[in-house]
């Protein structure tokens, strides 16, 4: 229905993998010296590998969270997973240096295409490292850092390591636990003050290898009035076991800087998706996360803001898209710890066939606070009869000078609607598409335009299938 | 002769029989009218000729353009021509017009084809005008929120953009006061044409003074029992619907 574009992503484009030779792989299942083997093939410093191995205590101690998450989580299997697999090349900076094997996994999905039409800079991973990561010079010059985790960490410690690991702790839940102890890849941006970035940054994930597990760890500083928008996607093949990527993402706005990270999640369907994602958010600064989960086996991901300065703004924009075989459990997390902040969160789901969809809310205002706000609203679609939708709003606001807003509606796609656009001409795929679309269309305007035309597209794909 | 053409046509819901053994021949080029009282099947013949999935149809045929249609997809029998303005337009939230009636335009186009956009609003545009539709109507969602007059200026709108071979208006005249009822006939009136079929249900005779037919047919217990020009429905709308039950019982 709608044409291709330059930011193409679709589930079939996807499925495709090459056989890659591992210089460097961490073997299957995780133990300490799976950890220390990630560390020293890093060369990293120790109280990087302290960190690590802390992180895998805190990681054994904790439980999966079934007592309020899906049972599904069970079927994880943690000793079956490779937790690193890399060529052991540095990124290239020229799209010539890439090895082959993975050039051609990168080009068949547009990369170097995207990059050269709107991007300021791109960072391609495959499995646990960055293959390629390439900024425009223009910003390099301006102080602007777009680096990976190892770099961050290694060249860079007096920017990124005071905020490393602060705005997600360790122990936030056994997946950030997780990530902490082997993580590898990400990226870790500077913006200096003053710094507005007008193009985007962007991140591409990729999951080469069959049980395989993908830990980035992504750590985002805006300075003092600065602005950048980063955008991520993500595909893996269809393998027939389940894969594991369990990212960690920490924002951090300074007083006045806006930051918005788009996702754009399309995993194939074996994958466990668990990601934390959160921001601080310091005086009059913005935060905007964008999350459309259209991919994956099962996804848990709550974006979160917490508004430690005055005047803060938070927001969390979210599609999420359940077919047959798929849980897209999402949600958002608003902590007001300042007075006059605000927060918005407009969550949208469709579920289709079997598919379920969960909405999980957090907003907290704590007593002292006065004139903070909130606004919540999610909506959430059903197509079949056996698609199912669940909303677990948690609302704990105190204080008399605060507001907050909450609306959830539940509307399903009628017998009758379908008659009548069959009606005129369309057929069924057709006329949910519409539907879907016109029930995501008033929050998809807010989106990058390159990403909002893609969306469209991929909501179509999924409609073609589903229906029979 | 090309023809909307039914043959004894019999159709049911939940075991219930509505159309018995019914049969019509709608030429194109003409205008015909079926009337008659309330249940007796004059909806149900609407949405079996559309290809409404809930009715079963038990015995008979129908004919577009000598093309048998029964058994034919909804959205199948659309795209072969047959346009049916609902006595009840469907509310779609979220879906604009403009981009309704376009889906509905491009999925009559072969694979890969698309709709120019600049010809397709200034089509949209001089057609809305015609119907008195202000231009704003374009981005509201389709038929959510519309007055009665507002939902059947919408279908008129609807059916002049796809130009459809034959067309059957289900009480497109319920609902609407005297200066909508002109503004709607006369969006059908423009839509007479040599090459197309036009069948009007209605109950209620004074539609026919703006949309004059060249056949009016009486429909009764799910049958056509009168055919007649267009002094029937005068007839009818004198002597009232009880006349035709004591003729039939007669």
């Amino acid at each position: 229905m709608i044409q291709p574009n330059e930011f193409d992503i679709d589930t079939e484009k996807g499925n495709f993998h090459f056989d890659t030779n591992y210089a460097f792989n961490a073997g299957v299942g995780l133990n300490e010296e799976v950890v220390r083997y990630i560390s020293d093939v890093k060369q990293e410093e120790k109280w990087i590998l302290d960190f690590r191995l802390k992180a895998y205590q805190t990681f054994l101690k904790k439980p999966v969270p079934t007592h309020w998450a899906t049972e599904d989580l069970n079927n994880i299997d943690f000793d079956v997973i490779r937790y690193y697999l890399a060529k052991g090349q540095q990124p290239s900076r020229s799209w010539e240096d890439v090895p082959e094997d993975i050039k051609n996994t990168f080009e068949r999905l547009g990369i170097p295409e995207q990059e050269r039409k709107f991007l300021a800079g791109v960072e391609a991973q495959f499995d646990s490292e960055a293959a390629y990561s390439r900024m425009k010079d223009d910003l390099e010059k301006e102080g602007v850092l777009f680096v990976g985790s190892t770099e961050g960490l290694s060249d860079y410690p007096e920017i990124f390591k005071k905020w490393f690991g602060k705005v997600i702790p360790t122990s936030d839940n056994k997946f950030s636990a997780l990530n902490s102890a082997v993580f590898s890849g990400g990226s870790f941006i500077y913006i200096p003050p003053g710094v507005k970035l007008t193009q985007p940054l962007q991140a591409y994930f990729r999951i080469n290898a069959e049980n395989f597990g993908q830990f980035e760890r992504t750590l985002i500083i805006a300075d003092e009035g600065a602005e950048v928008t980063y955008m991520e996607g993500c595909t893996a093949p269809k393998f027939e076991t389940s894969t594991l990527h369990s990212a960690v993402v920490e924002l951090v706005a300074l007083k006045g800087a806006k930051i918005q990270y788009v996702t754009v999640q399309n995993w194939s369907n074996n994958v466990f998706n668990l990601v934390t994602k959160r921001a601080i958010a310091e005086e009059e600064a913005e935060v905007r996360w964008i999350d459309c989960n259209i991919g994956s086996r099962l996804t848990m991901k709550y974006p979160g803001v917490i508004l430690r300065g005055r005047k803060a703004r938070g927001e969390v924009l979210s599609i999420a898209l359940a077919n047959d075989g798929q849980h897209q459990d999402t949600g958002a997390k608003m902590i007001h710890a300042a007075e006059e902040t605000s927060s918005n969160i407009i969550a949208k789901s469709i579920s289709i066939g079997k598919g379920r969809s969960s909405y999980r809310g957090l907003v907290k205002m704590p007593k002292h606070l006065k004139n903070c706000k909130n606004n919540t609203e999610c909506d959430a679609l059903l197509i079949n009869s056996d698609s199912q939708t669940d909303t677990y709003p948690a609302i704990s606001v105190q204080g008399d000078g605060n507001s907050v807003q909450h609306e959830a509606t539940v509307s399903k796609v009628s017998a009758e609607q379908i008659f009548y656009m069959k009606q005129r001409g369309l057929s069924e795929p057709e006329a949910m598409s519409l539907c879907v679309n016109g029930f995501v269309n008033d929050l998809i305007r807010e989106f990058p335009m390159e990403y909002s035309v893609e969306l469209k597209r991929l909501i179509d794909l999924e409609m073609e299938g589903s229906v029979g | 002769m090309n023809s909307l053409k039914i043959k004894n046509l019999s159709a049911s819901i939940s075991d219930q029989q509505i159309l018995k053994e019914l049969s019509l021949e709608v030429p194109q080029g003409e205008v015909h009218a079926i009337m008659g009282p309330n249940g007796s099947g004059k909806s149900t013949l609407s949405k079996v000729l559309a290809g409404h999935p809930d009715y079963e149809v038990t015995n008979g045929q129908v004919y577009m353009n000598q093309e048998s249609i029964l058994g034919k997809h909804a959205d199948e029998i659309a795209r072969l021509g047959l346009f049916l303005a609902f006595q009840y337009p469907v509310e779609v939230p979220g879906v604009s017009i403009a981009n309704f009636i376009r889906a509905a335009l491009k999925a009559r186009l072969p694979e890969g084809e698309s709709i120019k956009a600049v010809e397709y609003y200034k089509s949209l545009y001089s057609k809305m005008d015609a119907l008195g539709m202000d231009r704003k109507f374009t981005s509201r969602a389709l038929n959510d929120g519309f007055s009665g007059g507002e939902k059947k200026r919408c279908e008129i709108l609807q059916m002049s953009m796809l130009e459809p071979k034959y067309c059957i208006l289900d009480e497109t005249d319920s609902g609407l006061d005297i200066d909508a009822l002109r503004i709607v006939s006369g969006g059908v009136n423009n839509l007479r044409s040599q090459e197309r079929g036009i069948l009007v249900i209605t109950h209620y005779q004074r539609l026919l003074e703006y949309i004059v037919p060249d056949v009016v047919h009486v429909m009764w217990d799910g049958k056509i029992v009168r055919s007649g020009d267009k002094s029937l429905a005068i007839e009818l709308e004198t002597k009232g619907y009880d006349w035709i039950k004591e003729e039939i019982a007669a």
